[in-house]
């Protein structure tokens, strides 16, 4: 479990913004609003030394108002404490980019824009991470289909909502 | 000609460059021969694990995790069953002969990988004959696995709550007779590369990373410790019996391709202590909990979330699991150590040359099986 003096340096510096506090499993969990994502994160590395970024990533709850949540997972090096932080973000809304914060986040952050379709502010090198660049579609949102004929444009047009659909140019039959 | 008409050039190395090992694409900007910019381009390989995994139960994922680092696949498995059995609240119902079998399976793994990291990655640099060295030894290796689980490469032998089967006293024997054979193989590698002067000008102070720049771009497991870290997670957040174990962290200063090249020789001679330890600790009893053997008994999860993490021959491989309390994960996300080391080697090769790209792609032993899931 998080160290108590971490949670209330968190609840001093930024109040409302931290929603909420739990644990499962032994990890902990701390729910901040979008708004105030990037300045909970700079402090907790500056200030509170949780200096490495395991990962970031997101989920997709599709039933939700909004609908994403955005996951970063820190750890301090010098003390071993881990905290997750998540911020609940809608669809089309951007995420401020943490790569001015941890270098690693520059990949991550790629990673999560090919497979939710979430934009990151200021991040330069933001593109798709494995799919093609001309790739439509969002493979981990919950309405991507589990496998199917890339080649057919029948299949993903079926599943697919407005807008995403359209075969990836070089996936077309000639 | 003046400097001013020097045009930046923008060259592709790979995928198919034999020095990717797999199929990583870099698109590098040259001066000259001076690197300005790199932009890693990786998922030639992208099979869509994540998205698998929430359309299948927890148990037919372990074989999955083979498939991440191909050449660690005990190593995978294990980190897959730490972080199931963590989001289970199962570690202590794991019977200790399982958790020392899957040390030692582990361990062994963790020897094969480095020899064919060290093999492929001499190999890059122009020294052909450790290759033949390390398969001699890997070998041996592959013959103990296919003694316990019958396959070669991908095992899916440590499930959720021990291993598949028990282990035979044959594979004792050959265990034993590795473990007295393997130190004086090792010294026969760093007879070929140690003081080789081709070697140390390849390695020496290229693609140098500190310690504090390699923690910001998440560098873990060996590439880590060669930056003078003394972190291992075996021994900081220990899972199975490792707290039991006696080794050292091998590390060192220098953060160089020759310090990462020195890390994981030693790691391999710690591994063997380890080994040596588990032979003489291993106790009697059941390989597996009652409570898992059952594979057709679904695996439920209570409704949480955790992460879950192993040490990798590659670095820090972990598993954050969301359970909705069903049979199936609703979301997992894997930390891919190659893929985050990837990303990282546009900063260390920035301002080196060319041909120094192929040294540092080898020593942060990239596997793109891993890197694109």
């Amino acid at each position: 479990m998080l160290d108590v003096k971490v949670i209330n340096a968190l609840k001093e510096k930024f109040g409302e913004d931290i929603v909420n506090v739990s644990e499962s499993c032994g990890d902990s969990i701390v729910n901040v609003n979008l708004a105030s994502l990037h300045d909970v994160l700079g402090f907790l590395h500056s200030t509170l030394s949780f200096d490495y970024l395991l990962f970031l990533s997101a989920a997709d709850y599709p039933k939700r108002e909004k609908r994403f949540d955005m996951i970063y997972q820190l750890r301090s090096t010098a003390t071993f404490d881990e905290v997750r932080i998540k911020a609940e973000v809608s669809d089309g809304e951007d995420v401020e980019s943490v790569s001015d914060i941890w270098g690693c986040a520059i990949g991550d952050e790629c990673e999560t824009y090919d497979m939710f379709g979430i934009k990151f502010l200021n991040n330069a090198e933001l593109r798709r991470a494995f799919m093609p660049d001309d790739w439509k579609g969002y493979p981990l949102r919950k309405e991507y289909p589990l496998k199917g004929d890339e080649f057919s444009d029948r299949y993903l047009d079926k599943y697919l909502p407005e807008g995403q659909r359209h075969q990836p140019e070089h996936t077309r039959m000639p | 000609m003046s400097s001013s008409d020097i045009r930046t050039l923008e060259l592709n190395m790979g995928p198919q460059h034999p020095s990717t090992h797999g199929v990583l694409r870099l698109v590098l900007r040259l001066n000259g021969e001076i690197i300005e910019h790199t932009s890693p381009r990786v998922g030639y390989l992208h099979r869509g694990f994540e998205k698998m995994a929430e359309n299948m139960s927890y148990q037919q994922f372990t074989p999955i995790t083979d498939r991440l680092s191909y050449v660690a696949s005990m190593n995978n498995n294990l980190a897959y069953a730490v972080a199931m059995e963590k989001l289970l609240g199962a570690e202590d119902k794991v019977p200790e002969r399982a958790q020392y079998i899957r040390v030692m399976v582990a361990e062994l793994n963790r020897i094969g990988s480095h020899l064919i990291w060290l093999g492929t990655h001499a190999l890059d640099i122009g020294a052909m004959t450790p290759y033949f060295y390390c398969f001699r030894e890997r070998e041996m290796i592959v013959d103990m696995f296919e003694e316990i689980c019958g396959a070669r490469l991908l095992y899916n032998y440590v499930r959720i709550g021990g291993v598949a089967q028990d282990i035979t006293a044959k594979f004792m024997d050959m265990l034993k007779e590795f473990v007295k054979i393997f130190p004086g193989r090792q010294k026969e590698y760093h007879t070929l590369l140690t003081k080789n002067r081709i070697w140390l000008k390849r390695t020496k102070d290229v693609g140098v990373i500190s310690a504090e720049d390699a923690v910001n771009w998440g560098i873990s497991g060996p590439a880590l410790r060669g930056s003078g870290m003394e972190w291992d997670l075996r021994k900081k957040k220990p899972y199975a019996v490792y707290s039991e174990l006696d080794f050292d962290i091998p590390h060192y200063d220098e953060g160089d391709v020759y310090a990462r090249y020195l890390v994981r020789m030693d790691e391999m001679l710690q591994s063997i202590r380890i080994l040596e330890q588990c032979i003489n600790k291993i106790p009697e009893g059941p390989y597996m909990a009652d409570e898992f053997k059952k594979v057709s008994k679904p695996i439920k999860p209570p409704a949480g979330e955790s992460y879950g993490y192993a040490e990798n021959p590659t670095g820090e491989l972990g598993f954050y699991i969301i359970s909705e309390g069903k049979n199936k994960p609703y979301r997992m996300k894997i930390r891919a150590p190659s893929f985050i080391h990837a990303y990282a080697l546009p900063f260390m090769i920035k301002g080196s040359l060319l041909s120094d790209v192929v040294a540092v792609i080898g020593s942060l032993d990239l596997v793109f099986g891993e890197s694109d899931r």
